[in-house]
């Protein structure tokens, strides 16, 4: 293989598998829920990007045509990955999960809680 | 030089899947606990999509992109059932 390929794909690899390592460990080391969703879901999806990217030289070098079908599961994660992050983080809010002492605007989360969807007019009389 | 960049790719995606095993075990909320599992789903994308290039072939890209649906849709799902109390009203 030529040395120029196989560097670009041991930097792609390397890169995403740094970024996915910084995820987890993201996901020890921060304080709540809150700050903690912030660490996972940006940095593995990047770093599963890259991993992707390095996947999809090698397996087009190897081949000899174009391959990207590497690229769906990027699509379908960086569709998926908000959609989660967004249902834990209103989960996290309605079950009043604690948060550290020093979050700022803290008290709207109890209006928020009380607030409907437009238009859902069934509980107001 | 490619090889030896696969094995440190495949150790460092190894502590990661451990250190959300971790949050997995010790996590306060359950809420910590679903997003622990979803990022052990991400990692064992990764890990699978690695293995396939170690060993050259693609069958493992199937197998990888229905992990990806899976845990999305066990996600929302978990987060649903926190939330209404059912999954499907």
């Amino acid at each position: 293989m030529n040395f120029w390929v196989e560097l670009l794909i041991s930097v792609l690899l390397i890169l995403g598998g740094v970024f996915v390592l910084v995820g987890s460990i993201g996901l020890i080391r921060l304080k709540d829920l809150y700050v903690r969703l912030h660490a996972p879901t940006k940095a593995t999806t990047l770093g599963l990007g890259g991993i992707l990217l390095g996947s999809m030289v090698y397996m087009s070098h190897q081949h000899g045509y174009l391959t990207i079908h590497e690229l769906l599961i990027t699509l379908f994660l960086v569709i998926t990955a908000p959609v989660t992050a967004h249902i834990l983080a209103k989960v996290a809010m309605h079950h009043e999960v604690p948060m550290m002492k020093r979050t700022r605007n803290a008290e709207h989360v109890s209006t928020a809680r009380k607030q409907q969807a437009p238009g859902d007019t069934k509980d107001q009389d | 030089m490619l090889e030896w960049s696969m094995i440190a790719v495949g150790v460092m995606l190894c502590v990661a899947l451990f250190l959300n095993l971790w949050r997995l075990l010790i996590g306060p909320h359950v809420v910590d606990r679903i997003l622990a599992l979803d990022t052990m789903y991400i990692n064992s994308i990764a890990l699978i999509l690695l293995y396939g290039m170690y060993n050259g072939t693609q069958l493992y890209f199937e197998a990888a992109l229905l992990i990806a649906m899976l845990g999305f849709v066990s996600s929302v799902a978990f987060g649903k059932y926190l939330l209404r109390g059912d999954i499907i009203e």
